[in-house]
């Protein structure tokens, strides 16, 4: 039995421990967000964040996470109630078949956790990794700065009151 | 939701003067949805499918259900149809449920291809909920005894001027849809358009952003087992030895599949799967031939096949009347779709019936297929798509439905998954075909084309199932279907010819072309088909004839064309750039380039800019900006994501993209052997300006960039270097 903590939600998931944690996520925690796209680490489309980075769940096997947090994009929101980079998306209608998308959310999630106000060229470099096909770079580039901006906005006010 | 204003430009048009859309605006008004009296046709898919309710459907509650036989693969269709269907029924678009492609609920549309949708299921559906909106005010009229003239449909109900109000559901009785479309109803007018022309938010992107269940690969039926297949190392690998026993024997393992060459492996969980297949992989040996041609031999391979001529353009093709005669040769290399995730399918063989959960394009064809594979009959399977990872043409999906169907049928009662690896996509999927065309043309005194002789020569466009010999597992089986042979696509879309006429008011225009039946790498169709090669191809060799006739490129092509509408996109695609005060810069040049997909739908200009790093051999599209015309917009949104995506990906195909591969075997096995644009090499900026042309037919848009960025990019590297690079992938000398 390995002990996971998935989206703030503590998971003992009986699996051999050098399985992928792609495969615990989808298989074993019937959460989507997550996508097989190459099994090899070389496209993003598995991205989730653990302990605040973005990784590639696909090649990193589910014993190395023993008391560490992982978060999908299900972890930022679901349909219906949106977190704010997730809104962001949907604002700037940033997805065509939108395979790609939750990876790449979940990538750019822990560059504005870090970092809320990237350059453009920082977020440029952030999200290299990740591929899309249908050629929805700049929406997603887009939706990103929104993100950044709305959570600004949303930071400042919050900073003030704690003064 | 905001509504797009046909008055002035779309929100990203408003850098321009505006009279360029006049002139298009000034055209005499058109019928709408161009429908003449008298024609026998029915408007778009309804010619396929003409009863009333295989479209529509009401039901007492007044729930209100419309079908559409294409599929969401990512261009935003479901949303565009549902804007279409509410506006001419009166209702909120969230009123509507949309059925997309399921062979026992939809009509037949065949594929979803060749940007195709608006104009079928959006004119069928267009003209379906229209004649329901008015038979529900017949209803109302007849119960009533009001006249028509005093009544209109409002949100879900017939509402007259006093006041009285009844419900679609209290009106649908006595099957009041069970009838023959007849695609004369009369359409709502664009000056009262509450949906058609509004930028409507996409009804798919909420769960794909929120990880809901939204794709085949997310379908999770209680008892589901996983599966994985294990293909031959290359094509023509036949299976020597393989003991199955100790995978048998796996954790989780329920069967091992062996059929000829056919491998597979089904397990409970989905890592036990993917484990078993590993073994699986190393357990068998094959023996493999060397049935490809030399790689750095394809060309001169491609153009000494054997050909089948085929004539465009029965012009002469002679170039007596010009003063300067050129001539030209491109080249492409094969290309692949390479959808981020890999094809998937899900099946269930119960009862007698087998039942394909499928990303396929076309669920009537694949259902034809699989019947014929698994030998039952048609009505005995039940292909029902799902959205998958885009597509961009024929890739994987039917094959993994086809698998699905395979593995399902040796397990009958469990429903199976068969997911492909990123290896198996890359290295079976079928390519865009190599291509070589040839232009000549001669140049007038005048300045302007006297003369045009152009050939086009490739392998087939189109491998699509129907038959099952054009399935890639019933090659492998002991008792193997064998694919038909390749034939060219007619007229006037065509394959290989696509787009292969030009546009271009020219004399003595030749064209033919040289369809090669042989293919020792698979190929089908791969988004826009012949029109990427031949758009760059006659693009590219425009500019060449405008810089010999010392002519602006934009102002050569105009000297050629006469249509308003084309004229129009040039414009405002040229002035949006800033094309005519352009500001010349160390190692950046600019391109043009223009073309109507399939000369017969969307109208697309491209001006665009790159900036070279020509000691790391390097282009970069730096902005580009186009101007589409696809006659009726309904979703402007979702037009210029479709644009703006078509840009992006045919940059990527035109400055990185080959398959490679040697005497035996497909080489570009994952994303390092197949690169493609990245976030590093995207644009600054890409703006589209959507031409509106309220009234008018839709027309195909979802391809429309994929050749005329090819041409720009290759005209703003000989701007910017002055290098004409011919040969795609592009590369600087």
């Amino acid at each position: 039995m390995i002990t996971l903590t998935v989206n703030g939600n503590a998971h003992q998931v009986d699996v051999d421990p050098e399985t992928p944690l792609l495969y615990v996520l989808r298989d074993e925690l019937a959460l989507n967000g997550a996508k097989f796209g190459c099994g090899l680490g070389q496209c993003g489309a598995c991205a989730v964040m653990v302990d605040g980075a973005a990784v590639n769940s696909c090649v990193v096997p589910v014993g190395t996470l023993k008391g560490r947090r992982v978060v999908t994009v299900e972890g930022l929101g679901t349909n219906g109630k949106s977190g704010v980079l997730q809104q962001a998306f949907i604002d700037e209608q940033a997805a065509q078949c939108g395979y790609c998308i939750a990876g790449m959310i979940m990538r750019a999630q822990a560059l504005l956790d870090r970092h809320p106000a990237p350059s453009d060229a920082e977020i440029r470099t952030h999200m290299e990794p990740n591929l899309c096909r249908c050629g929805t770079h700049m929406r997603i580039l887009r939706a990103i700065r929104r993100a950044s901006e709305a959570l600004r906005h949303e930071v400042a006010p919050r900073r003030e009151a704690g003064r | 939701m905001r509504p797009l204003n046909r008055l002035t430009p779309s929100r990203r048009g408003f850098l321009l003067g505006g009279g360029a859309l006049i002139v298009s605006f000034a055209l005499p008004p058109r019928l709408a949805v161009a429908q003449e009296p008298g024609e026998k046709k029915l408007p778009g898919s309804l010619q396929r499918d003409p009863k009333l309710n295989s479209w529509i459907r009401i039901d007492e509650r007044g729930a209100i259900t419309v079908f559409t036989g294409k599929c969401e693969l990512g261009q935003g269709i479901k949303t565009a149809l549902i804007q279409v269907a509410a506006e001419e029924l009166a209702v909120a678009p969230e009123s509507i449920h949309l059925v997309t492609a399921d062979t026992a609920l939809t009509p037949n549309e065949g594929y979803t291809a060749g940007s195709h949708s608006m104009q079928d299921s959006g004119t069928a559906l267009r003209y379906a909920a229209a004649q329901a909106r008015s038979l529900l005010i017949g209803a109302a009229s007849a119960r009533w005894r009001v006249p028509r003239e005093r009544l209109k449909a409002q949100d879900g109900a017939v509402v007259a001027d006093d006041g009285r109000r009844l419900g679609f559901g209290a009106l649908v009785k006595e099957e009041l849809l069970h009838v023959a479309a007849d695609g004369r109803s009369q359409l709502t007018d664009a000056s009262h358009f509450r949906l058609i022309g509004m930028r409507v938010h996409r009804v798919d992107i909420p769960a794909k952003v929120g990880g809901g269940p939204a794709f085949v690969h997310d379908l999770r039926p209680p008892g589901m087992l996983h599966a994985r297949v294990v293909r031959p190392p290359s094509y023509r690998g036949a299976l020597l030895h393989v003991d199955t026993t100790p995978i048998a024997k796996m954790p989780g393992v329920r069967a091992v599949h062996r059929d000829g060459n056919y491998l597979a492996v089904i397990a409970e969980r989905e890592y036990q799967a993917v484990a078993a297949m590993h073994a699986l992989e190393q357990a068998a040996t094959w023996n493999e031939t060397p049935t490809l041609p030399e790689p750095d031999k394809i060309f001169d391979w491609l153009a000494s096949q054997p050909a089948e001529r085929i004539p465009v353009l029965a012009g002469s093709g002679g170039l007596t009347g010009g003063t300067n005669i050129l001539e030209a040769t491109y080249r492409r290399a094969y290309q692949m779709h390479a959808s981020i995730g890999p094809s998937c399918a899900v099946a269930q063989f119960e009862n007698g019936q087998l039942t394909v959960w499928t990303h396929s394009q076309g669920v009537f064809p694949l259902r034809a297929a699989i019947a014929q594979l698994v030998q039952l009959p048609a009505e005995k399977v039940r292909c029902i798509q799902v959205d998958g990872s885009g597509c961009y043409g024929h890739n994987g999906a039917d094959d993994a439905g086809a698998d699905a169907a395979l593995l399902a049928m040796a397990l009958p009662g469990r429903p199976v998954r068969v997911q492909w690896t990123r290896e198996q996509e890359h290295t079976w999927e079928p390519y865009g075909s190599a291509m070589i065309t040839k232009a000549r043309a001669a140049l007038g005194a005048d300045g302007r084309i006297a003369g045009w002789d152009y050939s086009v020569r490739s392998c087939t466009h189109a491998t699509r199932a129907g038959p099952a010999g054009n399935l890639l597992p019933a090659w492998l089986l002991a008792q193997p279907s064998t694919p038909p042979p390749p034939r060219p696509l007619p007229l006037p879309e065509g394959g290989g010819h696509r787009n292969a006429a030009p546009i271009y008011s020219i004399p003595n225009a030749r064209v033919a072309y040289e369809f090669v039946s042989a293919m020792p790498l698979r190929v089908s169709a791969l988004r826009s088909l012949g029109a990427y090669m031949n758009i760059f191809s006659i693009e590219s060799f425009m500019d060449e004839l405008a810089q010999a006739a010392k002519a602006d490129p934009v102002d050569f092509r105009l000297r050629h064309l006469d249509d308003p509408r084309v004229r129009a996109v040039i414009k405002v695609a040229a002035e949006s750039f800033g094309w005519a005060d352009y500001q010349r810069r160390q190692d950046h040049g600019r391109g043009f380039a223009f073309a109507r997909y399939k000369n017969l739908a969307a109208y697309l200009a491209v001006a665009l800019e790159v900036a070279v790093d020509r000691k790391g051999r390097r282009v970069r599209l730096k902005r580009a900006v186009a101007a589409v015309d696809c006659g009726e917009a309904v979703n402007p949104d979702g037009i210029e994501n479709q644009i703006e995506g078509g840009i992006l990906q045919s940059a990527s195909w035109t400055l990185h993209e080959r398959v490679a591969f040697d005497r035996t075997r497909i080489t570009s096995r994952d994303w390092s052997r197949y690169p493609i644009l990245r976030f590093n090499g995207i644009p600054d900026e890409v703006r589209v300006h959507v031409v509106n042309q309220p009234g008018t037919p839709f027309l195909g848009t979802g391809e429309a960039a994929q050749g005329p960025t090819a041409a720009a990019i290759a005209n703003a590297i000989a701007d910017a270097t002055g290098a004409r690079l011919r040969d795609i992938p592009l590369t600087l000398p």
